[in-house]
Parts: C-alpha cells; structure tokens; sequence
C-alpha cells in the first residue's frame, strides 16, 4: 500500500474568520480544490450551481455553502466542517459566517480550533467583525493566528497596502489586549490561489510561507503534562461471568498522561488510590495521554461517579468552587438575565446556576468596556459574576479548554450561552 | 514525552468514543442505526470499544427495505450474535402492506425515500429517544452543517436554520417528551479515515466490498446490481458480468457498483486515494435536486 505513511498523521483543526465577503468560503474552496481534495463530481455540481447563478467564474464558496438559504442568499450561516489532506497532516476546517447575527456560529467553530485564519480585506483592512473575531479568537484561547489579506489582486499586489494593515492589526491587538502569542500575516488572493497553496509570483515582496505550508508546519502546544485530569463519563460494569466484579471509569483524558501504578485522587471527595489498569476495547495498556479516551481501573473500592474527576495526585491539583469569575458569550436572543436559574454544563458535570452580576460588557465597536449592564443578548461578550448549586472541580480556561469551559442551558432546553472560566470569585 | 501525539486515527475514534458514552449517559433509550454499510459497522465497532468488557448497552436497528443484498443480513446476524447484540428490525415492506406509504413507480423507483416514514414508527413503537447514525459530514454539504447531537422535533424533523449551537465537546442532549435525538459520533471521519481505520484495527466486513463478479447493468453514468433483481430495467438495459465491488452500500436500488480489481484493503485504499468522485457520487437518491439531502433531512431522514 503506498499510503501506509498517511496511518500515522496528525490531525490540525482550524477555523475561517472575518467580514462577511472577505473571502473565507472562497478560501476554503481554493485549499480543497489545490489540494485536490475536490472530487469531480462535486466539481461539476459546483459549476452547475455558478451557472444557473449567472456566475461567470465558478464560485467556489458554493462548495461550502450547502443549505438552501444559503446558496439563495450567498451567505454563509451555519458553520460547515471540511476536510481535506496533504501527505503531511490531514485537516479538519470550520468555515464560519461573517454577518454580525451568526457570530454565535463563528464561537461554535472557534471553540474546537487549533488555529483561526483571520481574513481582512486588502481593500477595506479591518472591519468591525474583523476585531470582533479577532477578541473572540483570544477569548476562546486559539493557540495560533494566521491573519490572511486577501484580495491583493484588488490592490495590484501592493506590499505597503500589505505592510499598514498588518500595522493597524498589530495595534489592534495591544489595544485590546488580545492574547495572541503567535500571529503570522500572509498576503493573498484566495480566489486565484496565490500563496494559498504555493507562493504567488505576484508578490516577490513577500518572502513567509503560503497557508498550506504553514498549515502543515504549525506546531500545536500540548498542556501541562504533569498534571492529569479525567473527568469521568460512564460507569463500565459488565456484571458478566467472564468479568463479574469489573468495575471501570470510561472518560477522555484531557490533560496529562495516566499510567498503570499511578498515585490518583478523586474530586470533589478528595479519596486517593492508585490505578490499576487502562482498557480501551480488548487491549490494555501501560499508558495514555491527553485526547485518548479510555477506560481506567483503581484499586481500592471507593465511591466514583459521572461528574467526578479523576486527577494526578502529584502536579497542579484542580481547582472547587460554586463561585466564578466567568468570561461569557452569548448566544441567543433571548437576553442573559441577572438572577435567574440556568442549567450549566460543565465537563460532565451539571448544575444550576445563577449570574449574579454582570460587571462589564465589551463594546467591540468602540473597543472598550461598559459597566452598569443588566442583561446581555445574542452575541455579547462580557464579564461576569457566576453562582452554582454545587461547587465545579475545575481549571482556569487559560489553562485547560475542557476543564475551564461551560455552557448555559435555559428553560426551553436550547443552547444560549458559552462560559470561560477566569477564576474562582472571592 | 510530548503530549499531542495522538495520530489523526486514534484522536478520530477518542472523539467517537467519547461522544458514544455520552449517548449512554445523557438518554434514556438509545439505539444505533445499522444499516450494513461500512460506516455502520465501524460506529458498531467503536461502540463496542467504548463500552467493553461491558456489552452495548443500547440495541442495533436495522430498517429494512426488502431490497438487500444477501450478505448484508448475513453479515449483521453474525455481528449482532458475535456482539450479544440485540437487534430491532422496521420493515418498509410493513410500512407498504399497512398502507402508511406508497411505493414509487417507475425505472427509478426506490425505497429509499419511503425509509423515514418506517424509521420513525420504529423509532416512535420503541420509545428510542437517540438514533446513533453512521453519517459524515464528508459525505455531503447538508450534511457538512450538521451537529452532532442533532434535535429533531416530535416530527423527527431537522431545523437547520436554527440548530443549537454545539461548543466545545459539551454535548446538550435536553429535550422535550416526544422529541428525539440523532447522533452522530464519526461526524468528523472522512471516508478515508473510515477505510484506514478498517485497516488498522482489523475490522471485517461483508464480502461485497471487494471486487467480485456480479451481474449488473448500466444506467446514468454507473453500474447497478441486476442480482439481487430489484431494479426494473428498459430494454436497451443488458445485463452484463462485471468485477465490480460496492464503495458504500444501501439498498440494491441505490447502491452504485465501482468496477475494480481491489481484493485486499490494501488494494481499496490505493483505489479510494486515486478516484476523482465521491462516494455518493454512485448514490442515485442525491442527484435528484440540488439540495435533495437537505429536504430529506428536514423530513425526518437519517
Ligand atoms: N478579486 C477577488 N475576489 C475575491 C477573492 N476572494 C474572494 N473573492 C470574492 O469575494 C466574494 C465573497 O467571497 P466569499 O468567499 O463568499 O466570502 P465570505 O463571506 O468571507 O465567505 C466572492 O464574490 C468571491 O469571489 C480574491 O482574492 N480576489
Ligand atoms: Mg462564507
């Protein structure tokens, strides 16, 4: 098999950011299309749909923009997940809409991403969803940024067009105090394809990588190794004869590494053992890291259920509180009230909680926070105040997305906002 | 050691493996649509891994067109016995002869539409309150929009102008009485991803998936089955005996035949790497519109 290489590639996740009309679907076309990711099938359907649009070239955002109402309206609304490969990673994408009233998609694609690519246009530079993506990427911790300046060919490929947005977005960030460790600015045109794939001979200016190779390059911080966590899912217990006293906790690690004879203590109850094995299907193993789901054995027989979690006894120990300083955005129209009763989910854990107070919102328009605020709608970020039923086992969301995230679940069951946890409030 | 190590194969299946035991956790009485396709199996395979040496703890459902080849249900009744499975099978034939559908006519005619009316009683008569499907957003650009845990009205219908948004990997599984859930943990696998991790773990399939001498026809552009004889066919249509194998596999009467020398899953991975159409591209259900999958969905489909 010639592909036998390509079992042991790693996976990058990324996400599309930007104005409406900046070109992120147009992107996502090109880097499917120039990595020949793009069957022929889907191809000619993509210049059949351009056609009956009166489109003259073939508009490659049409391979992304799969609902009806979004060919209709040539829009994207809902994010919609790509994939594609290259002999050396293989890539999961979230192309994410631009309008102001679908932010709460673009948060959606952000959360699982790796790395955001921020497009601006060459034209226009940066817009007001360009920082209000920008303050959601850092919001969310996006480990890495690449900022894309598309449309060059719109600027006849003009370095200083280049050169003062890239200016102007590095201002942008002190400004608002983004914390982006790690920006790279590539100069593009995503509908043509130059410096996506290969570099453009059009810009001889510019001597960085295209966004594939830099795709391809990144390398993903991991977490604090040191320091386990496994919130656990589900109880195993097979009551079968072959295993009648088997008694495991199936859950994803998301920090660390566990190994067998390891020292564990259990949270909120503060029990310790030690483990004794790590199943996943029929094998066991000695060892597993951070991203693997398992299934873990103790020795000593002690109370453990879905909610708890399952922490190094050596390392930083997680944190208990039913009291947050919570960075939150929200997703819904109907408002984030002060006082009244939530569902939050949190790992696997659930509890009740209440938002105390809210103690600033962010105005991305004037780039600045308003105090005095009472309730919060669709797509508002802010700071504030939570209150839970039960106290949370959890880490900051600087330093562990699972074990630092929640979201707010309303009467009508739905899904209306998103939580980072900043701190215990004391 | 450095952690983010895991390779795209073993981070794709703790992914799986974690959404599956949410499944367990978060509902009352879930199930897992199996339709003896490759993708099915694999999300039967994951199931298994993520809850032994326990059993699954939630049946197979199986919904039946009477249009099948034979090996496809000798292949699930192996899996169901080897797995100490049950099994739940709805019948469209049933749904037909109780007169809650009409069968389509014609040289086109598929029963695959008439699927989601039989998927919901089945679903409605046992009280399953989660449908764990083997679908992938690659497969399709409805498809591609879709969340994981997808909400479905008590109509079973899909909104998707207005679906919960789905952060992080929090999974939101509440509800109201009667409404229900569609669940997909290999949302995030490629068809690749799904023929290398068949390769990596071993996993068996029905022979169909090789190459094999079949009788089959040719219609619109691809090579259907003429054995098993489901598919009426105009006369100009000869029935001819080609190496053929599936690439995926629904019912007979659409389930387009790759011609093709892979007999190994070697052989098939070098295959897939080199063909320039999608899987679906042979599934003659999506050519109808340009948006037929979306409108199914929104109906109650898969
Ligand atoms: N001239 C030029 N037009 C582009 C470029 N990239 C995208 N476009 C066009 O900009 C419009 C919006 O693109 P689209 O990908 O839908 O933007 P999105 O809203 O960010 O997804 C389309 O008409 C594209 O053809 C580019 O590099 N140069
Ligand atoms: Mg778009």
């Amino acid at each position: 098999m010639q592909n036998n290489g390509y079992l042991e590639m790693k996976l990058l996740r990324f996400t599309t950011a930007g104005s409406v009309d900046d070109g992120k679907s147009t992107l996502i076309g090109r880097l499917l299309y120039d990595s020949k990711s793009i069957f022929e099938d889907q191809l000619e359907a993509v210049e059949e749909a351009s056609r009956s649009r009166g489109n003259e070239e073939v508009n490659l955002a049409l391979l992304t923009d799969g609902l009806r109402a979004e060919r209709e309206q040539g829009i994207t609304i809902d994010v919609a997940y790509r994939y594609f490969a290259t002999p050396k990673r293989k890539f999961i994408i979230a192309d994410t809409p631009g309008h102001i009233q679908y932010t709460r998609n673009m948060v959606t694609g952000a959360s699982t991403a790796d790395l955001a690519v921020i497009l601006v246009d060459a034209r226009h530079g940066i817009m007001e969803q360009t920082v209000r993506h920008s303050c959601i990427a850092s919001l969310l911790r996006i480990p890495k940024v690449v900022v894309a300046v598309n449309k060059m060919d719109l600027v006849d490929f003009d370095s200083k067009v280049f050169d003062d947005i890239s200016a102007a977005y590095t201002a942008m960030i002190n400004k608002n105090g983004l914390e982006f460790k790690d920006v790279i600015f590539i100069p593009m045109c995503a509908k043509d394809g130059d410096n996506v794939v290969s570099r453009s001979e059009l810009m001889p200016w510019y001597s960085g990588p295209s966004l594939l190779e830099h795709l391809e390059q990144v390398e993903i911080p991991g977490g604090d190794a040191d320091s386990m966590r496994f919130p656990v899912q589900y109880v195993i217990r097979p009551i079968s004869r072959q295993f009648p006293d088997f008694r495991g906790y199936g859950g994803r690690i998301a920090q660390g590494i566990i190994r067998v004879g390891d020292s564990i203590e259990v949270l909120p109850s503060g029990s310790k053992s030690t483990v004794t094995g790590i199943w996943l299907g029929e094998k066991q193993k000695e060892q597993a890291v951070a991203g693997e789901s398992v299934c873990i054995t103790i020795k000593d027989d002690i109370d453990i259920s879905r909610g708890d979690v399952i922490a190094s006894d050596s390392g930083v120990k997680p944190s208990m509180s039913n009291d947050f300083v919570l960075d939150v955005c929200w997703l819904r129209t109907s408002p984030l009230v002060c006082g009244k009763r939530y569902t939050i989910r949190h790992a696997t854990q659930e509890v009740a909680g209440i938002v105390k107070e809210i103690e600033y919102k962010l105005d991305i328009d004037k780039q600045e926070k308003v105090y005095d605020i009472e309730q919060l709608t669709a797509n508002d970020i802010a700071r504030v105040h939570l209150k839970t039923a039960a106290p949370l086992v959890f880490d900051a969301y600087r330093d562990n997305r699972t074990m630092g995230s929640l979201i707010f679940i309303d009467g009508t069951n739905d899904t209306v906002g998103a939580g980072m946890i900043v701190e215990s409030y004391d | 050691m450095s952690l983010n190590q895991l390779t795209h194969l073993n981070e794709l299946e703790a992914e799986s493996v974690f959404i599956l035991r949410e499944v367990a956790a978060q509902f009352e009485k879930p199930c897992i649509l199996f339709s003896g396709g490759k993708d099915s199996i694999v999300l039967t395979y994951l199931a298994y891994k993520a809850f032994y040496p326990a059993k699954i703890p939630f049946p197979l459902v199986h919904i039946d067109t009477g249009h099948n080849f034979p090996e496809t249900l000798v292949y699930r009744d192996e899996l169901v016995k080897r797995l100490g499975a049950d099994l739940v099978v709805g019948s469209v034939q049933k749904s037909i002869d109780e007169g809650k559908v009409v069968e389509e006519k014609g040289f086109n005619a598929s029963r695959n539409k008439l699927q989601t009316v039989t998927l919901l009683d089945t679903l409605a008569g046992h009280k399953f309150d989660c449908a764990c499907g083997g679908a992938r957003r690659d497969e399709e650009k409805a498809r591609a929009k879709e969340r994981i845990f997808s909400h479905r009205d008590e109509f079973g219908q899909w909104n998707p102008k207005n679906q919960r948004p789905e952060l992080w990997n929090i999974f939101n599984a509440k509800k109201d009485p009667g409404e229900h859930f569609r669940v997909f943990p290999i949302s995030n696998w490629t068809e690749m991803d799904v023929w290398q991790y068949i390769y990596q773990e071993k996993i068996e399939l029905p022979s169909l998936y090789y190459t094999h001498m079949r009788k089959c026809f040719y219609r619109d552009g691809q090579w259907l089955a003429a054995d098993p004889d489901f598919i009426p066919r105009r006369p100009e249509e000869v029935v001819e005996e080609r190496e053929v194998r599936c690439r995926t596999i629904g019912d007979v009467t659409c389930t387009g035949l790759t011609l093709s020398h892979a007999h190994s899953l070697e052989e098939i991975i070098d295959e897939i790497a080199s063909t320039r159409v999608t899987e679906r591209g042979g599934r003659a259900d999506d050519k109808r519109s340009e948006t037929a999958m979306e409108d199914r969905k929104k109906q109650g489909y898969f």
